[in-house]
């Protein structure tokens, strides 16, 4: 039975676009020659880093969904680490939910909405708007 | 003594009104925690980067499960930082 799965990974950036793009085709392909079949891709671009990977501040993101048998994670992943161009990659199995919450980004992003609310279902803005509703900022860890 | 029955506070005595904390995620239906958009992890942080507790923010501990496991997730993608100052 297949699994659905999202797969996220960290290209270096001194790819160029065409490399780029091998890169992308190198997985999609090997998914698909795996019995796998691909849900949707999606390119984030170069963006900066939050902390320095391997001396890098910056990376191509590129984002897979796709189902495949659950031992083919690992051979995924492993192609990940024999390469070089790969600084990091994240492997994620998606439950029902999660499922849900990526159909309904995607058509989110379809319909020309840059960025999705974080609802599953029934996205209700102003739930989710109203951030500073509960005291958080002051926050005092007492270690410093 | 006369006065002693009809008292006078300096300060009106401040009477706490604190609004209920809730999970935000129960409130409006949030299933799933997704770790591909930092900006809204940020607000379970604090300025460090540290992952708020659940006292402060009202969360569930269903969801702070998965808020924790949504920001680990984030941090191993460098979408958000393991440690830092100023994060806001």
């Amino acid at each position: 039975m297949l699994k659905q799965y999202e797969t996220v990974f960290i290209a270096t950036p001194v790819l160029s676009d065409a490399q780029m793009k091998e890169a992308v085709a190198k997985y999609t392909d090997f998914i698909r020659n795996n019995g796998g079949e691909i849900v949707y891709e999606e390119d984030w671009g170069l963006k900066q880093l939050a902390y320095p990977i391997q001396h890098k501040t910056s990376g191509f993101y590129y984002l897979i969904e796709f189902k495949a048998e659950p031992e083919f994670v690992a051979n995924l992943e492993i192609q990940y680490k024999r390469d070089e161009r790969i600084l990091r990659f994240l492997t994620v199995a998606l439950d029902k939910d999660a499922v849900a919450y990526a159909e309904h980004r995607r058509e989110m992003k379809a319909s020309g909405k840059s960025t999705p609310a974080p609802a599953a279902e029934a996205p209700k803005a102003e739930d989710v708007e109203d951030v500073t509703e509960y005291d958080v900022e002051p926050v005092e860890t007492k270690e410093d | 003594m006369a006065q002693n029955d009809n008292v006078r506070y300096l300060n009106p005595p401040t009477v706490e009104v604190r609004k209920k904390k809730y999970c935000r995620f129960k409130k409006a239906g949030i299933k799933y925690v997704d770790y591909k958009d930092p900006e809204f992890l940020k607000k379970f942080l604090n300025e460090q980067g540290k992952i708020l507790p659940r006292r402060i923010t009202g969360t569930s501990l269903k969801f702070q499960r998965k808020v924790a496991q949504a920001v680990k997730r984030a941090r191993s993608l460098a979408l958000l930082p393991y440690v830092t100052d100023l994060l806001k």
